[in-house]
């Protein structure tokens, strides 16, 4: 199967540049990731991070065939070839498929993502209880594996990563605004009611589009906003 | 020089609710327009200066107008905050755009009644 890798290692490249792969694959190699094991097994300085190879801690996400997605649950069979294969975009290259996401973790946690209660527990030996109900709220919110898909996939994000919280970020904004137990709603509305942090976003969803994990950053950015119209009107 | 990012300016869900309630005066008034166009049928100019000079229709024109200016300068300052880098220059050219957008409605006012 033929590959077309984005190669760039600072020390030696003056500048990146496509190099091209013809690999035999094993009737076992179903998903990109177990492609490009095999690449690096031949090319040893091919460098990517993977780790759970199965969709769940996000380390493998990267530009396939122009669309961010994650390697290890990427269907061979549904590639064209040659498979193109760029680092996520709009973050510094540290090295191939490597990208610095020191910018999108620094807003994730720009958001605050952890609960806060300043109220005492019900008693030192019991939890704060939600109702089923209450927990719902966060279905499709607390799935997220901060891959970068969704931000790096986002114009609003490239053009202003320093100051545009990012879909990743705000969905997790919105998974904390929407849990019962956090009682700083009103700060957190305070935090992202700004031209940038928030209202960057046109909703053009191309966060909805390439989510590996089904997730609708739109959808949070709306209610986030709809909170925020109900808290002014 | 150390640049330091600044963020928290605590506006933009006013502009973003108004480009929303501007759009759908703007829908509005087309669908008004189309209905008159489709049904109403002016031939000829005379028929058009009949239809333009009366009051509710000069004040329909003047919302129409207002949001699709209010609108243009949420939707312009947006693209200026994206490309625009240097402080000065985007708000040389924010200060420009509302020169230019009130001068716009103050013309449209003057058009509007000028018509008998």
């Amino acid at each position: 199967m033929k590959f077309r890798i984005y190669r760039y290692d600072p020390d030696k490249d003056a500048q990146p540049y496509m190099r091209d792969y013809d690999i035999a694959l094993e009737p076992t190699d179903r998903m990109l990731l177990d492609a490009l094991v095999r690449i690096k097994a031949e090319d040893d300085s091919l460098s990517l991070r993977r780790s759970c190879r199965e969709g769940v801690c996000g380390s493998d996400a990267m530009n396939i065939n122009g669309r961010n997605g994650l390697a290890c649950i990427t269907r061979l069979a549904d590639l064209k070839e040659p498979v193109e294969l760029r680092p996520l975009p709009g973050l510094p290259v540290i090295r191939d498929l490597i990208v610095d996401m020191s910018q999108f973790f620094k807003q994730y946690h720009s958001i605050k993502p952890y609960l806060r209660n300043d109220a005492a527990p019900p008693s030192p030996d019991k939890e704060r209880l939600q109702s089923p109900a209450e927990r719902e709220e966060l279905d499709g919110l607390y799935e997220c594996i901060l891959c970068a898909c969704c931000s790096t996939s986002c114009p609003s994000f490239w053009w202003n990563p320093d100051k545009f919280v990012g879909p990743a970020g705000l969905l997790a904004a919105y998974r904390f605004i929407a849990d019962t137990r956090d009682q700083a709603t009103s700060e957190r509305l305070d935090d992202l009611e700004d031209p940038y942090r928030l209202f960057r976003c046109h909703s053009i969803m191309n966060c909805v589009d390439v989510c590996p994990k089904g997730l609708n950053p739109t959808r949070a950015i709306g209610k986030i906003k709809d909170l925020m119209v109900r808290r002014m009107t | 020089m150390v640049k330091r990012i600044v963020v928290g300016a605590h506006y933009g869900l006013r502009d973003w609710l108004v480009q929303r309630i501007t759009a759908v005066v703007m829908a509005a008034f087309a669908l008004l327009m189309l209905f008159i166009v489709l049904f109403h049928r002016p031939e000829h100019y005379g028929a058009w200066k009949a239809l333009m000079s009366q009051q509710w229709m000069r004040l329909a024109s003047l919302l129409f107008l207002l949001a699709l200016f209010w609108h243009a300068w949420i939707g312009v300052r947006d693209v200026f905050m994206d490309y625009i880098k240097p402080a000065g220059l985007r708000l040389l050219l924010l200060v420009g755009v509302v020169l230019l957008l009130v001068a716009y409605a103050l013309w449209s006012v003057q058009i509007l009644w000028s018509l008998y």
